[in-house]
């Protein structure tokens, strides 16, 4: 118990005595209590919400707790580049309807913060656990979920080496070994298709893509893609699986066989694409669409995306939104001009949780920020200049977000910011 | 160069390689132009279609392993660049790109053949069979070029498991001397870097590991590139950005 010095020796004894069945081993009912400590200790210390450290070691203490309590229950894994973490809030949202819901809403999406999301009672409870690509096996083999809902793979943190044929090839060879999970996939990302093909039972669902420079390449046959209207096939005979379920406006879903109105306090077509797969799958866990629905109708932001905080003392405010690789800033791009034409500060930074490397933001077309004030701050902030003087977009560089939301023309300026300026935006503004 | 007509810049396959941003070069080569008032205009030559011999400058940039096989099939089949190159066209070819346009490289287990249009080769190592391959070469790179091409440092950002080498009796010369990373990986450090070179000048073909994208980091590598095909060019002051971004890069670089 090296996290709990002496003096909070009470806090051990109630974690302990608190209800952990019975039928787990005796070593997952110790790595459970480890967990319950680790984590107390952690939001205690002011270190976060504690899910890594605490799910880190349990998983040292009984490496087979994640299989102990994540299987017979209901669970759904949610999997891609982009839309994890608002479609699996979405899902728990709607899996809410029927009972309790576990989930991992701290965006810890590794094995330990999905055994961190289950490690508290009721152990029965029917669980939306957003999972990182390359975990995506492991963790399912472990808990072999009734349901996997893969959204989309593009392009994102290059210096990782996260090819995204890989991973599509990684998902393809786990659904072949999950016999009784069905795949919720999107028919309109061609790796995801081709991925979810090697499942035993499949819900298509068409959610949208439109970012397509990281598709073009049939996943199957390496040769190219051909793309119309109506979808995309290839020479070896692979294409776009028919959708049960499609986004087919912008408040309109066609659900097996009949059209249906979707309202989403989230904005942005991109959101109605993750709410489908999120219906979706909620179908499967036996939530009806309409109750699905309704309860996802009043989320209004996610882990701080799309809400509006204060940005310094002087009354300045901005809306938060996530744009971590091409195909997230080509959403946020959608985004910005479905709404009045505010000043847009954009926050980029290239720490390791962000990928290294800032060169993908040449192949975002910025150009489409032309007519409206645009601010730059960040740890690359030189890097994104350069790249909107070459798009000719005027903009001006500022030492922080805060500064540059004080420079801006209005009071309520739009933030989009990658992974770890996002993060330290969202901490700062909250204090 | 046909005063009066564009420049041509050709951007090769950007499907396959346009993983790592590359395609900014053509967006650098193409404003450098048209803020000194010449024409330019960007060729896109998507995969499938046939490249056209007829532009003045043709880009490669860095792609996965099975798109790096489908280009380095698709150019080498029909050799316009071969063709274009031998008529005065210049060639900027970045990591995936750069290997292809040499002998041979590696993908997939298996050795494909290139454009031959420089004399590298590249492997996964040129080490001895017994010892293990050298790790994936990715981060921060900066390389000191060769003094013939009176460049200022040119830094970058490289991302690749390749080794490459001049083959025996190979034209032109090396790009410059790595003073931080990998490039080719012939240096004298364990990991293949440290005092090794980057990349290759032969004659108005340009190869290099550089990311960044390149051209957008490095404008007078840009200008090099479109002095070829123009001769003098005006003086260009703007962007005053990329100035500010070369000293952000030489302070967050400085002292490795």
């Amino acid at each position: 118990m090296v996290f709990v010095s002496g003096h909070r020796r009470g806090t051990v004894e109630s974690a302990m005595t608190t209800s952990i069945p019975r039928r787990f081993t005796a070593r997952t009912q110790a790595a459970l209590a480890v967990e319950r400590l680790a984590a107390q200790a952690s939001r205690r210390l002011g270190r976060g919400s504690g899910e890594m450290i605490g799910g880190k070691l349990a998983l040292r203490v009984s490496p087979g707790a994640l299989a102990e309590v994540g299987s017979h229950r209901r669970t759904a894994c949610v999997s891609g580049t982009n839309g994890k973490t608002t479609t699996t809030r979405l899902l728990a949202r709607a899996l809410g309807t029927l009972g309790p819901v576990k989930s991992n809403s701290g965006g810890a999406n590794m094995a330990p913060g999905v055994l961190a999301a289950l490690s508290r009672p009721p152990f029965d409870a029917a669980a939306a656990l957003e999972v990182d690509e390359i975990w995506l096996p492991k963790v399912a083999h472990e808990i072999s979920p009734r349901v996997v809902l893969l959204l989309n793979i593009s392009r994102d943190q290059l210096d990782r080496s996260n090819e995204t044929r890989r991973i599509a090839s990684m998902w393809r060879e786990l659904g072949a070994e999950l016999r009784d999970t069905t795949v919720v996939a999107n028919v309109d990302d061609p790796l995801v298709a081709w991925a979810a093909g090697g499942w035993h039972r499949q819900v298509w669902v068409s959610a949208g893509q439109n970012w397509t420079a990281d598709a073009m390449v049939c996943p199957q046959c390496a040769r190219l893609l051909h793309r119309n209207e109506a979808g995309w096939w290839s020479e070896c005979g692979l294409a776009r699986p028919e959708p049960i379920v499609a986004v087919t406006g912008q408040r309109e879903i066609l659900w097996y066989g009949r059209t249906i109105s979707a309202r989403l306090d989230l904005p942005g077509r991109v959101n109605l694409g993750n709410a489908a797969m999120a219906a979706a799958a909620a179908r499967e866990l036996g939530v009806e669409v309409e109750a699905a629905l309704a309860a996802m109708a009043g989320l209004g932001d996610v882990q701080g995306r799309y809400q509006e905080v204060a940005l310094g003392e002087q009354g300045r405010r901005g809306r938060l939104l996530l744009a971590k690789n091409p195909a997230g800033w080509v959403e946020m791009m959608e985004l910005l001009a479905d709404a009045p034409p505010r000043p847009v500060v954009i926050d980029f930074n290239s720490q390791t949780a962000d990928g290294r490397d800032p060169s993908w933001i040449w192949d975002v077309p910025f150009e489409r920020l032309a007519g409206r004030q645009v601010l730059v701050t960040g740890g690359r902030k030189e890097d994104m200049s350069v790249r909107l003087a070459y798009a000719e977009v005027p903009h001006s560089v500022h030492a922080s977000a805060e500064d540059a939301a004080q420079a801006a023309n209005e009071k309520v300026v739009d933030v989009v910011a990658n992974y770890t300026a996002f993060r330290d935006l969202l901490v700062r503004s909250s204090r | 160069m046909r005063r009066g007509s564009a420049t041509r810049i050709a951007l090769i396959y950007p499907e396959l390689l346009g993983t790592y941003g590359d395609g900014g070069n053509a967006i650098v080569l193409e404003q450098r132009l048209r803020w000194r008032g010449l024409p330019a205009e960007v060729v896109n030559v998507p995969a499938g279609s046939p490249v056209p011999d007829s532009c003045d400058i043709y880009l490669l940039g860095g792609g996965e392993d099975a798109p790096q096989v489908l280009a380095a099939d698709g150019i080498r089949q029909n050799r316009a660049i071969v063709r274009a190159v031998g008529s005065g066209a210049a060639v900027l070819a970045v990591c995936a790109g750069y290997q292809v346009i040499g002998a041979t490289f590696p993908s997939g287990g298996e050795i494909h053949e290139g454009l031959n249009l420089v004399d590298i080769e590249t492997r996964r190592s040129f080490a001895p069979p017994e010892t293990p391959p050298p790790g994936r070469a990715v981060g921060d790179i900066v390389v000191e070029p060769d003094p013939r091409l009176h460049l200022p440092t040119l830094y970058g950002y490289e991302n690749h498991a390749g080794r490459t080498r001049r083959l025996p009796g190979a034209g032109g010369f090396p790009l410059g001397v790595v003073r931080r990373g990998i490039g080719d990986g012939e240096g004298g450090g364990s990991d293949g870097g440290g005092g090794g070179t980057d990349g290759i000048v032969d004659g108005r073909v340009v190869g290099t590991y550089l990311h960044g994208p390149v051209l957008a980091q490095n404008p007078a590598l840009a200008d090099l590139l479109l002095t070829w095909i123009h001769g003098d060019l005006p003086p260009l002051e703007a962007p005053q950005e990329a100035q500010v971004l070369r000293e952000a890069r030489r302070r967050a670089l400085a002292g490795s």
